[in-house]
């Protein structure tokens, strides 16, 4: 078959048509959105360019942000963890001082997809595709972390817990850019775990569950179980009534990769390993 | 109907090529249909099977994951430049002939690029760590026993290369 098949040269794309821009500067990147209705950011594109393809979207205009400056930062303080609008996953997981500061983000982080796919990816724009089944929309809300958007009228910050308004949508407003996602430092005396089931290592989790215990507080977030990423205090609760108490607040699907009742049975069994193991990490932090 | 066409410089295996492409021309498309560089394979074309793997900066990444306008700032290595200087094979594409790495050849290329990054990044890697290294490519035929054996292999021939090369 000739180059372009048989149908004509355009045959070989399967994404619909779109106007593509590649601004240099921020300000040229929120003008480019504001100024098409149906324009969305392009940073890694491991989600978005998937959706084009199989045309569930079709976005008018691309604003690829990749030529952007200083946005590919990840910088590690006593108070947390700020990762840029371009680091890609590989970067932010190699990271010794992103570990030490707050592990669970790489925890989490080696469970995203396939190292080829956190090559390219990009963390914050993970966060803001706001996929109940991505692991760090959900991390972020367990942490407590914000997102820092661009927009036309400047910039503002939106809490984790204000960001995921329904199933893969968030609250950036459609002419904003996310530049930096926030991450709080992990307590002294705090523990984290996580942990998910997959057919193989690297694909979209039947379940993951992350824990976080400080002190007394006990809070777990839940990925591939609800619509939403969601979180859950478990705190004053029994070892043994962690995982029904987990599940009386939340709501498994079915769906073609796993029934309800596996799903819940998921939640039951890893709620409490990651309450244990972060249990254990904060134990051992605290021994002299 | 005609589509605004951006012209675009990549730079594939150390040559520059100048292309003329729509924006929604995915990378692995351009390699294939507008350079002619026909070993990178698609198949899936979402992302999952690796058949598309390249090197973008040294690192592997799906070119059915990528616009060809948004590969201009970077260096692509495909499995055609996965060759010695001197058009003989490369340690891994050598480790697959010998290991009988590869049954169809579909999948081949994107392994090819994949192992060649991982044995960069850890030259001398265990079965498990193999393993591990090919996870994101999907083979239909080998059960992937070879392929692994591959990979041990391609690291031995590597090996034995740096050794030559610093005697």
């Amino acid at each position: 078959m000739k180059a372009g098949g048989r149908s004509g040269r355009l045959a070989v794309v399967k994404p619909a048509p779109f106007e593509y821009v590649r601004p240099a500067s921020l300000d040229d990147a929120v003008a480019g959105l504001a100024g098409d209705p149906g324009a969305k950011v392009l940073a890694g594109g491991q989600s978005l360019v998937p959706l084009l393809s199989m045309r569930l979207a079709s976005p008018s205009r691309l604003v690829d942000i990749n030529g952007l400056p200083d946005l590919d930062g990840i910088e590690a303080g006593p108070d947390g963890v700020r990762i840029g609008a371009l680091a890609r996953h590989a970067d932010v997981l190699a990271s010794g001082d992103v570990r030490r500061v707050q592990p669970l983000v790489s925890l989490a982080l080696a469970n995203v997809a396939h190292a080829t796919i956190r090559n390219r990816g990009t963390t914050v724009g993970s966060i803001v595709h706001a996929d109940a089944a991505a692991e760090m929309p959900m991390v972020l809300r367990l942490l407590g972390g914000s997102v820092d958007v661009a927009g036309p009228g400047g910039r503002r910050t939106i809490a984790a817990d204000d960001l995921y308004v329904g199933p893969m949508e968030s609250s950036l407003h459609h002419d904003e850019i996310a530049v930096s996602a926030w991450f709080p430092a992990l307590g002294e005396r705090a523990g984290v775990a996580f942990e998910e089931v997959a057919r193989r290592h690297g694909d979209y989790a039947l379940c993951g569950v992350a824990a976080l215990v400080d002190g007394d507080s006990v809070r777990a977030g839940y990925l591939s179980v609800c619509d939403v990423p969601t979180v859950v205090d478990l705190t004053d609760l029994a070892e043994a009534d962690l995982g029904e108490t987990a599940l009386a607040r939340l709501d498994p699907g079915d769906d073609i990769h796993a029934s309800a009742d596996y799903r819940a049975q998921l939640v039951r069994v890893l709620t409490a390993r990651v309450v244990a193991a972060a249990r254990e990490m904060a134990r051992m932090k605290a021994a002299p | 109907m005609s589509e605004e066409l951006h012209h675009v410089r990549l730079h594939v295996n150390g040559v520059a090529h100048d292309v003329a492409v729509p924006p929604r021309r995915l990378l692995s498309d351009a390699l294939r249909h507008e350079l002619g560089l026909t070993g990178t394979h698609v198949g899936c074309e979402h992302g999952v099977c690796g058949a598309c793997t390249v090197l973008v900066d040294g690192r592997p990444m799906r070119s059915c994951l990528m616009f060809a306008v948004s590969a201009v700032d970077c260096e692509i290595t495909t499995v055609e430049g996965l060759t010695n200087a001197d058009d003989s094979l490369g340690p891994v594409q050598q480790a697959f002939l010998e290991c009988h790495g590869l049954q169809c050849g579909f999948c081949t290329p994107g392994f090819m690029t994949t192992i060649t990054a991982g044995l960069e990044e850890n030259p001398s890697p265990t079965e498990d760590e193999a393993r591990d290294m090919i996870a994101g490519n999907l083979c239909r035929c080998t059960g992937y026993q070879n392929i692994v054996k591959s990979v041990l292999r391609a690291a031995e021939l590597r090996d034995a290369e740096t050794t030559r090369a610093q005697p």
